[in-house]
């Protein structure tokens, strides 16, 4: 073989790295604590898996430290299903995410679900191949995470509680604030840097291309296709669902029908077919009941 | 949704997740005017799960998932290995003139089959996990179908989108 034949092969790129959640989009990725989940999530038509140990709801109710999975139930996991398995590493612990890597998951989450292990640094993301997707609450946050080497940001919503309002909230800070830069002359550019605390650079990157430089998906507090369908709709790329499916009284109903929602969430007509007989949602909690607020962590 | 496709002479499936597509096809109702589509001559071109969609035979993947028998190829799903194994390479085509294409496969298909009337574009040498270097088709083509293992979106080359809709 001559060398101008020999394709030079280059793993790792932030455009491979970004490409996975590209393909993403459009899709669901579920929550789920065991193989027989990720099978029925799999089955329902989830693009991708997150394997945990308890979903947030359970987080929440029984407290204590949350951390990384048992790296046993991640491979187990990983045997069962042939779509992409995410997995969460606190905030900061690169030596949970150094673990996760070395399993070869898809991608992991920096999340806030689990309990933070650093209060003030971020893992430093472009020290690995697996791509991070990390949450945020407004778009200061999230291109502080982008210039860490996230290559894709999910709104956090907050999680386990079934309750989409937090989710709609973060989600309309950011897209809104992306609408204004949009808008804004060269120097108003550098004000926004400042208000937002992230780098000049991906700010003057969104005037020009009017939207964040990795995919922009939406999770925490999603319980219904109806919720799915309105995050869309808001702006969101794909979902994600934690607590809300396997929490509920008939999740591979629940889970197909979220999944033909986010596909279909322009189409009212075949939301309210997808929304009929699905069970018991998950109960959920208001806003004002919630204890601990998970969107909180992490800056 | 069916209706879309009246007087669509080509047809992209893109990449995604072959499974994820394959129930949506059967409950969008799509499945039987895609396959009649590809029965009649119509052009289509499937990119990384859109190739495994359009492949006449599928290894490791579900029993249920759709392989359409458009082109006749067989592909391993993720035959490159996990997320951590994907990759950006270099590719000369037939028939895509100047430099070459920078392509990304991601969580690839593999072509492990190429039956008669079925012709290799281009190809990439890469270094599997278990099996050694091997040089294995990238793109491949039929009378009316183009299927690329890579998505050639995802690097913003849009030659071979071109030589899809010049030369099918």
């Amino acid at each position: 073989m001559t060398e101008e034949t020999a394709p030079a092969v280059t793993k790792a790129t932030a455009r491979v790295k970004r490409g996975l959640a590209e393909m993403l989009r459009g899709g669901v990725i579920m929550d789920v604590v065991t193989a027989d989940q990720a099978k029925i999530a799999e089955d329902a038509g989830a693009v991708a898996v997150m394997a945990l140990e308890r979903v947030p709801a359970d987080i929440r109710r029984d407290g204590g430290v949350a951390r990384m999975s048992d790296p046993a139930l991640v491979e187990e996991i990983q045997a069962a299903v042939s779509i992409p398995v995410m997995a969460k590493a606190r905030i900061g612990h690169f030596v949970e995410a150094q673990i996760l890597e070395a399993l070869q998951v898809d991608y992991i989450d920096e999340s806030e679900v689990l309990t933070p292990a650093d209060e003030a640094y971020h893992i430093d993301k472009w020290r690995f191949s697996v791509p991070f997707v990390c949450g945020a609450t407004n778009l200061g946050e999230a291109l502080r995470r982008v210039s860490e080497g996230a290559a894709l940001i999910r709104s956090k919503g907050e999680a386990g509680t079934g309750n989409v309002v937090e989710a709609v909230r973060h989600l309309r800070s950011i897209v809104g604030d992306i609408k204004k830069i949009t808008q804004a002359d060269s120097a108003e550019l550098h004000g926004w840097a400042k208000e937002l605390r992230a780098p000049y650079e991906l700010v003057a990157e969104i005037a020009e291309t009017g939207k964040l430089p990795v995919p922009l998906f939406c999770a925490g507090g999603i319980a219904t296709p109806a919720d799915a369908a309105l995050v869309m709709q808001l702006g969101a790329e794909a979902c994600f669902v934690g607590s809300g499916i396997f929490k509920s009284g008939d999740p591979a109903k629940r889970a197909r029908a979220i999944v033909e929602a986010t596909t279909h969430y322009q189409d009212a007509t075949i939301l309210a077919k997808v929304s009929r007989n699905l069970g018991v949602p998950m109960v959920g909690i208001e806003m004002d009941k919630v204890d601990v607020h998970l969107a909180e962590r992490g800056w | 949704m069916p209706a879309e496709l009246k007087g669509v002479t080509h047809l992209v499936i893109p990449g995604g997740e072959s499974t994820a597509i394959s129930l949506l096809l059967r409950s969008s109702e799509l499945l039987k005017p895609v396959t009649d589509f590809a029965a009649g001559g119509g052009a289509l071109f499937g990119t990384c799960a859109g190739m495994i969609i359009l492949a006449s035979e599928i290894m490791d993947g579900r029993p249920d998932q759709v392989a359409l028998g458009a082109i006749d190829i067989t592909v391993r799903r993720n035959g490159f290995g996990r997320q951590v194994n994907s990759f950006e390479a270099d590719l000369r085509v037939d028939g895509v003139a100047g430099r070459p294409m920078t392509v990304a496969f991601i969580r690839a298909p593999v072509v492990t089959r190429v039956g008669p009337g079925v012709s290799v574009l281009a190809s990439v040498t890469y270094e599997f996990p278990t099996g050694g270097t091997q040089e294995v088709p990238a793109i491949c083509r039929s009378k009316n179908v183009l299927v690329s293992s890579f998505h050639p979106e995802v690097t913003g080359d849009d030659r071979l989108h071109k030589l899809f809709l010049e030369s099918f």
